[in-house]
C-alpha cells in the first residue's frame, strides 16, 4: 500500500498558505511532520495572537482525520435513522463544524471541563462518549449514554457537562464549573460554547462579568455558525463581531473550519487561563450543513448554492486530506483505509443502536434524587404507586 | 360515536391540513375541517387587521412562518412593523412587549415554547399581572402571551413541562387552555380583545389537527368568552373535567366506556384562571363523582386546585367518592418511548380511574 517517494523538499502552494516540509525519511516513506501557515487570527484586547506557524505530525493529523471523519459520518447516520423515524424528538447536527470541537480538545486534556448547548453529539464524542452509547441515546435505548433518558440534547459524561436544551443557560452553568476549578486550587479550565443566536442572551452578558470580576479559568467559545435557527447573524445582532462583545474580555476571532487555526488559538486560550489572567472570549466562524434541526430543512432562509460553496472550497475534512496528502504526510489509500473503517464503525454502532431494547419501565421514576432513600412516586392516577431509586 | 373528528392523530406534522377559501362562496359556509394551527393563524389575521395596534413579536415569527407556522403568511401580509423577529432574548423582548402593552399598544408575545417563558416569567408576572392592581387601576397591561405548552413527542425534560398550574397561581393573569379549533379560534381572539394580561397555551401535537368548525365560528366576530368551560358530551354517571389535548382523550375513554353502560360528561376547561368552578360543581351535583385529567404534574396542580375549590362549594356534599386525579407522572419527562408514553395519562388511565371512582 506504502508507495516509494523519494525524499524531497518541496514547497507546495495550499488554500491557506504554504508549507516546508521537515525531517528525514521515517520508517516508511511520509513526512513526520510539517510546518503550517495558518491565517492569522483577529484581536481584541490582547497585545500578542496565537502562532501563525504551526506544527503538525502526521500521528495527530491521521487522528484529527480520523476523529473528524467518524464525527461526519456518525451525525450523517442520525439523519438517516431521524428520516426513518428511529431517532425522534429534537436532532441537531454539527456536521461542517467538525474542526472546531476536534481542534478544541486537542489543546485541553480530558481533565479540563466543557459544556455546550444541544448541537452537542460531536463534542460528547470528543469529551470520551463512544459512537455506540451516543447513537444509543438517539434511539432511545437503555445503553445509551443517559440510559435513554435525555436523548439528543441531554447527553453527560465526566467533565462534560451536556447537551443543554435552553439556549444560553450552559453560558453561566460553565463559568460556575470554572468557579469549582479556581476554588478548588486546580489548573484545570472550562471551556464554555454558545451559538451566535445565543450571544444575545442576557445571561451571558451576567456572566462575562462575573467571570472578568472574579477571573474565572473559563474560555468562552462562540461558534458562530451564521445563522440561529432561521436568523441569520445581521437580522439578530446590533454587532456581529462576537469575538468583542465580551468588551472588558480579551477576544480572539478563529477560522473555525481549520482545524490548525482552532487548535492553535485554543492552545493560547488555555495559557491565558491557566496563567490566572481571568476569562477569554474565542468566536470560531463555521459553519453547519444541515438546518437547525431535522425538522428545518435549512434552505429557506440560505441558498443551497450558499451551502455547497462552503462545502467545496471549506470543509474541514477535506482540508486536512489536502494538507496531508500534498504534504506527503499520508496516502490516498491510507486516508481510505480509514474511511472504510469509520464507515464500518458506524454501521455497527447503528446497528446496536436500533437493536439494543428500550429502557425498563422499572427506570421511570428512577434519579430524581442523589444519594437519597428510596422515595414513592405519584404514577398518573392515586393508584399507581411507583418507586424511584437514587 | 360523535360524528365529527376528534382528536387522534399522535403527531400534528402527518396531519392533513384543510382550509377552505371563504371568499368563493357566495351562501355562508357550511362547517368545515379546519385544523388548529389554520385555526390560529386565521384569529391573529382577522385580530391583526382589525386592530392596528394589535402586533406580534417573537422568534421566527416573520420570516420564519413561525416555528410550528402558527403565523405563516402574516409577516408577508403586514411586514415588519406588525410581525418582528427578535434574537433569542426571551427576558428582553417579553419586557419590550410589556412596555409597549402599557404605552397603548397590543402586543401578542410569542414564545417558541412555554419552558423559555421562564426566562421571561419575572416580566410575565410582576411586570404584566401586577401592575394594574399596584398602579390602582392607572395602568392597564393588554398583552397575549402565547406559544405551545407541554409535552410534544421525545423533546425530552426542558422542552415538556405544563405551566399551566404555575401562570394559574397569580392574580391578574388569565391562563386559558384551548382543544379544538374552535376554542383556539375563539379563545385567541377574546384574548386580544381582552385588557389584561393572558397566558395563552397551545399545544403542539394539536396543531396538525383538524376539527370541525360550525358556520358560526367562522365569523370574524366569533369569540369564545374567557372563563367558562364547555361540556363536551353530557353525561349522568361521572363528570370528567380536562383541558387541551387530554380532552380529546377523556372523550376517546368515554366513548369505550359508554358501550360498558357508563355515561360520562366530559368538560372542556377552555380557561385556568379564572376556573368555571361553578359549571364543575352543577356537574358533580348531577353525577356525584368527579376525575380530573391534565398532562402536568400532580403536585399543586390544576386537578389539585379543582379538588380544593370542590370541598369548598356546595359540591361536595353530592360526591358519592372522593375526587380522583389523573396527571402526568411525577418525574422530568424521559427522552425514551416507552418511558414517555408511561409519563402522561394514557386513555387506559383514564378508564381506570373512571371504574375505581365508581367502584366498579
Amino acid at each position: 500500500m506504502l508507495t516509494n517517494i523519494s525524499n524531497v523538499l518541496r514547497a507546495c502552494a495550499q488554500r491557506n498558505g504554504a508549507a516546508a516540509v521537515v525531517s528525514a525519511r521515517t520508517y516508511a516513506d511520509f513526512t513526520t511532520q510539517a510546518t503550517f501557515e495558518i491565517k492569522k487570527c483577529d484581536v481584541h484586547k490582547l497585545d500578542e495572537a496565537p502562532a501563525t506557524q504551526v506544527v503538525m505530525t502526521r500521528d495527530e493529523g491521521l487522528q484529527y482525520y480520523r476523529t473528524m471523519q467518524t464525527m461526519r459520518r456518525m451525525e450523517l447516520k442520525a439523519d438517516q435513522l431521524y428520516k426513518q423515524k428511529i431517532i425522534r424528538g429534537f436532532c441537531h447536527l454539527y456536521d461542517g463544524q467538525e474542526a472546531c470541537a476536534v481542534g478544541i480538545e486537542a489543546s485541553i486534556k480530558l481533565t479540563d471541563h466543557l459544556i455546550t448547548a444541544y448541537r452537542a453529539h460531536g463534542y460528547t464524542f470528543t469529551r470520551g462518549g463512544t459512537v455506540k452509547e451516543i447513537m444509543a441515546e438517539l434511539t432511545g435505548r437503555r445503553s445509551g449514554i443517559a440510559k435513554g433518558k435525555g436523548g439528543s440534547m441531554h447527553m453527560y459524561c465526566k467533565n462534560f457537562y451536556g447537551g443543554n436544551g435552553i439556549v444560553g443557560a450552559q453560558v453561566p452553568l460553565g463559568a460556575g464549573v470554572a468557579l469549582a476549578c479556581r476554588y478548588k486550587g486546580t489548573d484545570e479550565l472550562c471551556v464554555c460554547l454558545y451559538g451566535d443566536g445565543a450571544a444575545n442572551q442576557g445571561q451571558i452578558f451576567e456572566t462575562y462579568n462575573m467571570a472578568a470580576l472574579w477571573k474565572l479559568p473559563v474560555i468562552f467559545i462562540c461558534e458562530n455558525n451564521r445563522y440561529g435557527m432561521g436568523t441569520s447573524v445581521e437580522r439578530a445582532a446590533a454587532s456581529t463581531d462576537y469575538f468583542k462583545r465580551g468588551e472588558f474580555i480579551p477576544g480572539l476571532r478563529v477560522d473555525g473550519m481549520d482545524i490548525l487555526c482552532v487548535r492553535e488559538a485554543t492552545r493560547f486560550a488555555a495559557d491565558h487561563c491557566r496563567s490566572g489572567k481571568g476569562p477569554i472570549l474565542m468566536e470560531l466562524q463555521t459553519y453547519r450543513y444541515h438546518g437547525h434541526s431535522m425538522s428545518d430543512p435549512g434552505v429557506s432562509y440560505r441558498t443551497r448554492d450558499e451551502i455547497q460553496e462552503v462545502r467545496s472550497k471549506s470543509d474541514p475534512i477535506s482540508l486536512l486530506k489536502d494538507r496531508l496528502l500534498s504534504n506527503n504526510m499520508a496516502s490516498v489509500e491510507e486516508l481510505k483505509e480509514i474511511d472504510i473503517e469509520v464507515r464500518k464503525e458506524i454501521e455497527d454502532a447503528a446497528q446496536f443502536a436500533t437493536t439494543d431494547p428500550e429502557p425498563p419501565l422499572e427506570e421511570l421514576c428512577n434519579h430524581i434524587f442523589y444519594n437519597n432513600p428510596p422515595v414513592e412516586v405519584r404514577g398518573t392516577n392515586p393508584w399507581a404507586k411507583l418507586k424511584s431509586l437514587s | 360515536m360523535a360524528t365529527s373528528l376528534r382528536c387522534f392523530l399522535r403527531s400534528g406534522k402527518q396531519a392533513v391540513l384543510v382550509v377552505a377559501r371563504r371568499g368563493i362562496h357566495r351562501s355562508p359556509p357550511a362547517a368545515l375541517q379546519v385544523t388548529v394551527r389554520d385555526a390560529l393563524n386565521q384569529a391573529m389575521d382577522e385580530e391583526l387587521e382589525r386592530d392596528e395596534r394589535v402586533f406580534l413579536l417573537g422568534e421566527e415569527v416573520a420570516q420564519y412562518d413561525g416555528a410550528y407556522k402558527v403565523s405563516r403568511g402574516l409577516w408577508k401580509k403586514y411586514g415588519d412593523k406588525r410581525i418582528i423577529d427578535t434574537p433569542i432574548s426571551e427576558m428582553g423582548f417579553a419586557g419590550i412587549a410589556v412596555g409597549a402593552a402599557m404605552a397603548g399598544l397590543r402586543p401578542i408575545c410569542e414564545f417558541m415554547t412555554f419552558n423559555f417563558s421562564m426566562q421571561a416569567i419575572d416580566q410575565v408576572i410582576n411586570s404584566a399581572a401586577k401592575t394594574y392592581y399596584m398602579s390602582a387601576g392607572l395602568q392597564p397591561v393588554p398583552i397575549v402571551f402565547r406559544g405551545p405548552n407541554g409535552a410534544s413527542a421525545g423533546v425530552a425534560a426542558q422542552h415538556s413541562q405544563c405551566f399551566a398550574a404555575w401562570y394559574a397561581h397569580c392574580p391578574g393573569l388569565k391562563v386559558v387552555s384551548p382543544w379544538n379549533s374552535e376554542d383556539a379560534r375563539g379563545l385567541l381572539k377574546s384574548a386580544i380583545r381582552d385588557d389584561n394580561p393572558v397566558v395563552f397555551l397551545e399545544n403542539e401535537l394539536l396543531y396538525g389537527v383538524p376539527f370541525e368548525m360550525s358556520e358560526e365560528s367562522q365569523s370574524k366576530d366569533f369569540t369564545v368568552p374567557i372563563g367558562k368551560a364547555k361540556i363536551e358530551r353530557p353525561g349522568t354517571h361521572i363528570t370528567l373535567v380536562s383541558h387541551s389535548r387530554y380532552v380529546g382523550h377523556c372523550l376517546d375513554a368515554a366513548a369505550v366506556l359508554a358501550k360498558e353502560g357508563i355515561d360520562c360528561e366530559v368538560i372542556n376547561l377552555r380557561t385556568i384562571r379564572p376556573l368555571d368552578v361553578e359549571c364543575i360543581e352543577s356537574s358533580v351535583m348531577k353525577t356525584n363523582h368527579l376525575v380530573t385529567v391534565e398532562g402536568g404534574w400532580p403536585q399543586f396542580g390544576v386537578g389539585a386546585e379543582i379538588c380544593a375549590r370542590i370541598m369548598e362549594g356546595s359540591a361536595f356534599n353530592y360526591l358519592d367518592s372522593p375526587v380522583t386525579r389523573v396527571t402526568g407522572v411525577d418525574i422530568p419527562m424521559p427522552y425514551a418511548k416507552i418511558l414517555e408514553e408511561h409519563s402522561l395519562p394514557q386513555v387506559k388511565d383514564i378508564i381506570f380511574s373512571v371504574k375505581k371512582t365508581l367502584n366498579v
